[in-house]
C-alpha cells in the first residue's frame, strides 16, 4: 500500500477504527484520497465503506455510541481535533445519500436552504445566482426552470437525487461524499448521475460508495475494497479490475462472494 | 415443467385437497371476523346516536322562551323611584282588574318572571320617550309558565301536585286566546350569567369563563408542552434520568384528573394565593392535564419526521437548533396540534379538578378578565343537571348542545390546521 505524500491526498486517513459499542466496524484503516478524483469504496454490505464515508463529515456523531480513534485529516487538517467545528467541516464536505432525501420545501428553497444558513449570499440576487449555478452544475436547471417554486419532492427520483448534488453543491464544498447515490434509481436515471459525477470531478473531491462494480469502474479512478472492517486493497481502479493483488479483491470482483 | 392435469403426484393433489378445505375456512373466519369489526361499531353507532337524541330533543326547546305580552303604563313616578317590580306587578293587575285579594295578586304576578322589570328597563332604555305612556310590552314569563306552554307540567286544573294554580291555569289560558302568549327564541340563555330563576339562566357567563380558562391552558401548555418534546426527543443524552422522567410523564397522563385538582388547590390557591374560582387557576391546573398528553404527542410527531430529512440538513452543515427549527418542528407541527387540540378538547370538558378550586360557585357576573370568578361549561351543566326546577331539566341538555358544539368547533379546528400545515415528503 503506498502512501501518497500529504500534498497530494485531499483526506488521510491513518490507522483510523471505529467502535459501535462492542462492534469494531472498522479496523485500523489507511487511506488517502486524492483531489479532484472519484474515489470509488467497495466491498460487500456491513464491510465498513458508509462507516468510513460517515467519519469524513463526522456524521457518525449522530449515532450514540459510535467512537472513533486514530488521524484522519482534511487538507492535513484533523477532522477530529477539538477545535473543528462541526457546522464548518460539513460546509466544506458534502455529502448526498442514498435515498434522494430532498426537504419537502420548494425546489429554489432545497438548493438555497446551505447557503442561507452559511450566510454565503449577501442579497436576493446573488442567492438567486447560487442557486441557478448549482442547478446548472447538476444538469438539472432545464428540466426545473419553469417550476422552481413547485415541491422539490414532486419530482422523479433521478431529477430528486440530482437536486440533492444540487443542493451540495450549492455550499461549495470542496469534497463531496456519496453513499450509494443510485441504488434507489432507474438505470436511466443513473447513467445521467453517473455522468454529472464524472463532470464534478474537475471541481470537486468525490468519495463514492457503491455497490455496483460496474458503477465503481465506470466512474472512478481510484477503488478501495473494504472487507469485514478492513481496508483491503486500494489501487487505481483500472488496476483493481484488471489486476487485483489480494485474492479477497479477486474474489469479489468476480462475483464469488458479496 | 411437466403437463399438470394429467402429472400431478397422489401426494401433491391431496395436499392441494387440504389446502382447498383450509381456505374454506380461512374465507369462513375472516368474514366473521369483518363481522365482528362491523357489529362493534354499529353498536357504537347506536348509542351515539341514542345520546344525541336524547340531548336534543331534551335540550331543543329551551332556546325558545315564552313571553307574556302585558300593557304597561311607565309611569313617572315609579320609574323614578325606581320601582320596575312594582310597575310589572301593577301592569298585570291592571290586565285582570277582578283580581283584588293579596294571595291573588302573588298567584297573578307569578305569571310573569321576578326579571321582567329588565324588560322594563330595556323598553326605557331603547326609546325613553315611552316613560309617562301606556305601552304593550313582551315580558318573561316564570319558568312554571314557560313548562306549562312546552308541555312539560301539567294545565289540567284541580291536579294535585301542579306547579300552577288552577287560577293561573285560567288567567294564562285567557292570556293564551287574546294573543298575548309566544314563545321567542331565547336570547337570555345565550346572552345572561347564571341564575336561581331557570327563565333568567344563561351560558355565557359560562361560556366566557371556559374561554378564558382554555385560552391560558393554551398559552402555558403549548409552548412548556412543544420545548419538553423537542427537548426530550431531539437533544436529551439517553441516560437513566431521561428515561425517569419519561416513564413520570406517561404516568402523569394517566393520573386521575381531580388529583390535579388537589395539587392546584394547595400550590396556586394555599401556596401562591390565587384568586378562588378563577379562570386563571382553572386554566393553569387543565394546562397541568394538557402537559403529558402534547408532550407525548409532541414527541411522537417528532419521531414521525424521517431521519432522512435530519441528514440531510446536518449533512449541509446545519446546527442541530437549524434542524429542528428549520425542518423537523414544521414537519412534526400538524401532528403536535393535533395532539393539542384533542389535549384542549379534553381540558374543555374536564369537571372534576375545577370543583377542588372553586368554580363551582354560584356566579352570575359575567367574567371580565381571567382572574374575575367564574364557572366554566361542564360545571355549568353539573350545576343545572343539580338543580331541582323542571325548567333546568331542558337547560341542562341545551348547555351540553353548547358544549358539544364547542368540542366540534375545537375537532374542526384541529381538522383545518392539520391540513393547513400537512406537507409531503
Amino acid at each position: 500500500m503506498t502512501h501518497l505524500p500529504s500534498r497530494l491526498a485531499k483526506v488521510s486517513a491513518r490507522d483510523v477504527n471505529v467502535h459501535y459499542g462492542e462492534k469494531h466496524a472498522l479496523k485500523h484503516v489507511d487511506l488517502d484520497i486524492r483531489a479532484n478524483e472519484v474515489t470509488a469504496l467497495i466491498g460487500p454490505s456491513g464491510c465498513g465503506k458508509s462507516t468510513f464515508l460517515r467519519c469524513i463529515n463526522r456524521m457518525n456523531d449522530q449515532i450514540e455510541n459510535a467512537h472513533v480513534s486514530g488521524a484522519l485529516t482534511l487538507d492535513g487538517q484533523d477532522i477530529y481535533d477539538k477545535g473543528i467545528d462541526v457546522v464548518q467541516l460539513r460546509a466544506r464536505v458534502g455529502m448526498v445519500f442514498q435515498k434522494p432525501n430532498p426537504f419537502p420545501k420548494s425546489i429554489f428553497d432545497n438548493v438555497a436552504y446551505g447557503p442561507r444558513i452559511h450566510g454565503l449570499a449577501r442579497d436576493q440576487a446573488e442567492l438567486d445566482e447560487i442557486v441557478m449555478t448549482s442547478l446548472e452544475k447538476a444538469g438539472l436547471l432545464t428540466e426545473v426552470r419553469d417550476r422552481l417554486d413547485e415541491p422539490g419532492t414532486g419530482l422523479s427520483g433521478g431529477q430528486q437525487q440530482r437536486l440533492c448534488i444540487a443542493r451540495a453543491i450549492a455550499v461549495s464544498p470542496e469534497l463531496i461524499l456519496m453513499d450509494e447515490p443510485c441504488s434507489a434509481l432507474d438505470p436511466i436515471a443513473t447513467a445521467k448521475v453517473e455522468e454529472l459525477i464524472d463532470e464534478l470531478r474537475e471541481n470537486y473531491t468525490i468519495v463514492i460508495v457503491t455497490h455496483s462494480m460496474q458503477q465503481a469502474a465506470r466512474v472512478s479512478q481510484r477503488t478501495a475494497f473494504f472487507h469485514l472492517g478492513e481496508l483491503v486493497e486500494v489501487a487505481d481502479t483500472e488496476q483493481i479490475f484488471t489486476n487485483p493483488q489480494h485474492p479477497l479483491t479477486q474474489g469479489y470482483i468476480t462475483g464469488r462472494f458479496g | 415443467m411437466t403437463d399438470t392435469s394429467t402429472a400431478v403426484p397422489a401426494a401433491t393433489r391431496q395436499s392441494i385437497d387440504t389446502a382447498a378445505a383450509h381456505l374454506k375456512r380461512r374465507y369462513r373466519a375472516e368474514r366473521r371476523f369483518k363481522a365482528v369489526g362491523l357489529g362493534a361499531i354499529l353498536l357504537a353507532m347506536g348509542f351515539l346516536v341514542l345520546l344525541l337524541w336524547t340531548i336534543i330533543s331534551n335540550g331543543a326547546s329551551a332556546f325558545m322562551q315564552t313571553y307574556i305580552r302585558v300593557d304597561v303604563t311607565f309611569d313617572a313616578a315609579a320609574i323614578d323611584g325606581d320601582d320596575l317590580p312594582g310597575l310589572v306587578k301593577s301592569s298585570i293587575q291592571q290586565r285582570f282588574p277582578a283580581v283584588e285579594s293579596r294571595s291573588e295578586k302573588r298567584e297573578l304576578a307569578g305569571l310573569l318572571s321576578s326579571g321582567a322589570d329588565l324588560d322594563i328597563r330595556r323598553a326605557l332604555a331603547a326609546d325613553p320617550s315611552v316613560k309617562g305612556t301606556t305601552q304593550p310590552l313582551w315580558m318573561v314569563a316564570s319558568d312554571d309558565v314557560d313548562m306549562a306552554m312546552k308541555g312539560y307540567v301539567s294545565r289540567q286544573p284541580g291536579l294535585a301536585g301542579n306547579r300552577l294554580t288552577d287560577r293561573q291555569i285560567a288567567w294564562l289560558a285567557e292570556l293564551e286566546a287574546a294573543g298575548a302568549v309566544k314563545k321567542r327564541f331565547n336570547t337570555i340563555l345565550l346572552s345572561s350569567g347564571d341564575s336561581r330563576e331557570p327563565e333568567l339562566a344563561g351560558l355565557w357567563g359560562a361560556v366566557v369563563g371556559s374561554v378564558f380558562s382554555l385560552a391560558i391552558t393554551l398559552l402555558v401548555s403549548f409552548p412548556l408542552g412543544v420545548a419538553t418534546a423537542v427537548y426530550l426527543e431531539e437533544f436529551a443524552p439517553k441516560n437513566r434520568w431521561t428515561a425517569l422522567i419519561e416513564v413520570n410523564i406517561n404516568n402523569l397522563a394517566a393520573v386521575p384528573s381531580v388529583v390535579f385538582g388537589l395539587l392546584g388547590l394547595a400550590i396556586f390557591l394555599n401556596f401562591l394565593g390565587m384568586p378562588r374560582s378563577a379562570p386563571l387557576v382553572g386554566g393553569l391546573v387543565l394546562a397541568l392535564i394538557c402537559l403529558p398528553t402534547i408532550i407525548i404527542a409532541g414527541r411522537a410527531a417528532l419521531k414521525a419526521v424521517p431521519p432522512s430529512i435530519r441528514e440531510a440538513a446536518l449533512g449541509l452543515g446545519a446546527s442541530k437548533q437549524q434542524v429542528v427549527t428549520d425542518h423537523v418542528l414544521p414537519l412534526a407541527m400538524p401532528g403536535i396540534m393535533t395532539g393539542t387540540i384533542l389535549g384542549m378538547a379534553h381540558a374543555l370538558g374536564e369537571t372534576a379538578p375545577l370543583l377542588m378550586i372553586g368554580m363551582v360557585a354560584f356566579i352570575v357576573d359575567i367574567p371580565a378578565t381571567p382572574l374575575d370568578p367564574s364557572a366554566v361549561l361542564p360545571v355549568q351543566v353539573y350545576l343545572w343537571a343539580d338543580s331541582p326546577e323542571r325548567a333546568f331539566v331542558e337547560r341542562t341538555s341545551a348547555a351540553i348542545l353548547v358544549l358539544l358544539v364547542f368540542l366540534g368547533a375545537m375537532n374542526l379546528a384541529a381538522i383545518m390546521l392539520r391540513k393547513k400545515f400537512e406537507r409531503r415528503w
